[in-house]
């Protein structure tokens, strides 16, 4: 069982990645965070096997949680995928220089997200 | 619709909502300085916007979201400043990309061409010279593991406050992992009283397992040792403020706080439509409540008051006890506070006073007063073109309020309070009021009245709710738009409700809007007249008298009767809607309507109360005129529901013939 968990503020998108994920099969379950804080709380809580994030949200935002998850020694063997929109090009390079073991530009097609997340997985 | 684009649409709404509130706050302070925040949360909801859209396949508005997302970008990052003509360019989008979405909504044809060209000559003409200006050597003294970790927006952000000469600082702070966002957000809006929040670092490193620290970055033109003793945590100094007197922190913006709290609260958002179904089932449940107590009775009858008897009765009143409960608590999540309306209200009033160059000061008071969700919506429209109206007709300019000896300033006080089962909502202006004298030489011109019939002021200005009537000294036309006061006084009555006007010459007019608290279930008398029953809402009656049919007087050739002094009109209602009724020598009388607009309706019998959900008689009887609906009373049994307001509207206009002849 992979546990996926998505950190975006918008509610929409959120439902769309989940069922993005959902359809891969029953392997793969979608956790659902809709700030950086709750991604926080539930760090220590889950086990998770990979971490989905937006960069623009408010509180924390993507990159702050991306440097967090990747200079834990407990969390830092979680990859991590960037989901943005192109408009954001420089941010998503600190995001991969930070550790960011991907990204997914904003509008994608389920396939798009689910091929890059099960070659992530399956690493 | 499906329902995912139902979320769609519920999300954009929202967001497009959120983007002209944060839009009207960079109005009321670009002036004096906007708050980074707020241009960053509105960049953030039309980024959104592009986002869902994007996802969902709506190329247009994805790409007019993106044009403006960049204009935004372009202010957010500093590459173009704030004027009026960019504010009020701001608000033109937001207003365009709003119809866009209205279009795709409602499926109708929409070309956004036009307004992307728009934007990009607008970027282009508007684009300030040079860029940030780079101030790398002072961007060196920050810890290089804090500047990688900084969007692109974080890190203009950090330069704008180094560029400004404040001092750049770091503050560390340690919470529990299980409380830490209500104790991070109580320093941060510490750290905003101080100065500019720029980012916010979660760290783990040497701390205890179940604890988390933060680093956050921030501008501030005060010193390193106050901010130390005012945030009660350590704080480095990165970069030195230049200025060494401090002037007054700026104040902190407590709504932008407010607006980025919000996705982490407990809320839910539920499409009204099924709290209209659990509204439904609660009804049946009702009706299958009143099965079990009509057995217990029959029961009764047949066996006594046996203890199997007893347990049923007591299972029955538990039961609608349970029943009850379970509908108030739906009802509670239908409310919403007034103030929502309001506020949505006062951003037309503002962008629309400037526009008409009035200046016009908003007063709101009950704010707090509960409405349902579903009438709040409805009553938007016909309250803007009442605030519209008021500011275009119902208010001098400066100059001539100055000359008339009145304050400057014109007022609108919105005002709302409940009264019963009923919200009232005033809408008072402080204009010159509305001339009532035209209204009648209008209502004369248009045979509506005979030249010098004898009228109330009162029942004068009645004639401004009436279809096609318009005397551009009255407020019965909004400006441009030819939408009258009648479509106001339509969308009302199907609401089951009622508008009323008062206006005294020179000193100003009130509207005064008359709702249900809500519309879902209602209680009903149940009525028969002849063979047929009938249900009339107890929302719009005060009482039932038995009249003997003698003591009704004919005056002018309507019949009334003397309730206490004051004439009450009577209609039949075996006449309004032409049914056989019966022959005796009294009636019962149900009064309904309020103050003048009250009426007795005649009926032969009283059956009883029951709680009703009404249904719509469908589209085939659309024209049907005197009828709200239909509602289940049980054992399958269905009756009509009596449009109180269009009999009580009926008979007043014929006492108005009446008058006349």
């Amino acid at each position: 069982m992979k546990s996926v968990l998505v950190v975006e503020d918008s509610a929409t998108t959120r439902a769309m990645i989940r069922a993005a994920i959902e359809d891969m099969g029953e392997d793969f379950t979608a956790l659902e965070a809709s700030t950086g804080f709750e991604a926080l709380k539930m760090l220590p809580r889950e086990e998770l096997d990979l971490i989905i994030t937006d960069i623009n949200m408010p509180d924390v935002n993507g990159l702050e949680l991306i440097n967090f998850v990747k200079s834990n020694p407990n969390y830092r063997h979680i990859p991590m995928v960037i989901v943005t929109t192109e408009r954001s090009s420089e941010d998503k390079e600190r995001g991969l220089s930070l550790g960011a073991s991907a990204y997914v530009t904003k509008p994608f097609r389920s396939e798009e997200l689910q091929a890059v997340i099960a070659k992530i997985l399956n690493q | 619709m499906k329902s995912s684009k139902k979320d769609f649409i519920a999300e954009t709404e929202e967001l497009i909502e959120e983007a002209e509130r944060l839009l009207t706050e960079v109005q009321e302070t670009y002036s004096s300085g906007v708050n980074p925040d707020t241009i960053n949360a509105l960049f953030r909801a039309v980024h959104t916007i592009k986002g869902i859209s994007g996802l969902f396949g709506f190329k247009d508005i994805a790409d007019f979201s993106h044009a403006f997302e960049s204009l935004l970008d372009d202010i957010r990052l500093g590459r173009l400043g704030i004027t009026e003509d960019v504010v009020r360019f701001l608000f033109s989008n937001t207003d365009a990309i709003k119809k866009v979405f209205e279009d795709i909504e409602a499926e109708r044809p929409h070309d956004v061409s036009g307004y992307l060209k728009n934007i990009a000559s607008f970027r282009e003409a508007a684009k300030e010279s040079g860029g940030e200006g780079r101030p790398e050597d002072l961007l060196a003294r920050i810890d290089p593991s804090i500047i990688k970790v900084l969007s692109e927006y974080e890190e203009h952000r950090l330069k704008t406050n180094i560029k400004e000469g404040k001092g750049i600082y770091l503050a560390r702070a340690v919470f529990s992992l299980t409380d830490f966002d209500k104790l991070l957000n109580d320093l941060t809006g510490r750290i905003k009283a101080q100065g500019e929040q720029i980012s916010t670092l979660p760290t783990s490193s040497d701390l205890p397992p179940e604890s988390i620290g933060f680093n956050i970055l921030f501008g501030s033109v005060r010193p390193r040792e106050d901010l130390a003793q005012a945030l009660g945590i350590p704080v480095d100094e990165f970069v030195q403020c230049k200025s060494a007197p401090a002037p007054p922190p700026p104040v902190p913006a407590p709504k932008t706080q407010e607006a980025s709290l919000k996705s982490a609260s407990t809320y839910v958002r539920v499409d009204i439509e099924k709290l209209d179904r659990i509204l439904n089932t609660i009804s049946e449940l009702n009706l299958a409540r009143s099965a079990t107590n009509r057995i217990a009775a029959e029961m009764k009858e047949e066996f006594g008051h046996t203890p199997l008897v007893i347990d049923v009765f007591k299972i029955s009143q538990s039961f609608e006890r349970r029943i009850t409960e379970l509908k108030e608590q739906v009802l509670e999540i239908r409310m919403i506070p007034i103030g929502q309306i309001f506020s949505r209200l006062g951003q037309v009033i503002r962008r629309y006073s400037r526009e008409a160059g009035k200046q016009i000061e908003l007063v709101l008071y009950g704010e707090d007063t509960e409405i349902d969700k579903y009438l709040a919506e409805e009553i938007i429209d016909p309250l803007m073109h009442i605030v519209r109206n008021a500011i275009d007709h119902g208010m001098e300019t400066a100059a001539e309020r100055k000359g008339l000896g009145k304050r400057e300033n014109g007022t609108i006080v919105l005002k709302a309070f409940q009264r019963g089962n009923h919200v009232i909502i005033e809408v008072k202006d402080d204009g010159p009021g509305v001339d009532v004298e035209k209204v009648r030489r209008k209502a004369v011109e248009k045979g509506l009245m005979a030249e010098g019939a004898e009228m109330t002021d009162r029942e004068i200005l009645d004639f401004i709710f009436m279809p096609g009537f318009s005397t551009k000294a009255t407020v019965s036309e909004i400006s441009g738009r030819g939408v009258g006061m009648d479509v106001v006084k339509e969308k009302l009555s199907s609401l089951g409700g009622f508008v009323d006007v008062e206006t005294e010459k020179g000193k100003g007019t009130t509207f005064t809007l008359t709702v249900p608290i809500t519309l879902a279930i209602l209680k009903a008398l149940i009525v028969r007249v002849g063979r047929e029953r009938f249900a009339i809402p107890l929302t719009s009656s005060s009482e039932s008298l038995v009249i003997e049919h003698k003591d009704i007087q004919t005056i002018e050739g309507r019949d009334v009767y003397n309730l206490r002094g004051e004439m009450l009109p009577i209609v039949r209602i075996a006449n309004v809607y032409d049914i056989d009724g019966e022959v005796s020598e009294r009636s019962f009388a149900v009064v309904v309507g309020f103050g003048e607009r009250r009426i007795g309706l005649f009926v032969d019998e009283m059956i009883g109360q029951h709680e009703i959900v009404i249904k719509s008689l469908g589209d085939y009887f659309k024209g049907l005129r005197g009828f709200a609906g239909a509602a289940e009373i049980g054992k399958h049994e269905v009756v009509l529901v009596i449009d109180v307001e269009s009999v009580i509207e009926d008979s007043l206009s014929k006492q108005r013939v009446a008058h006349h002849v």
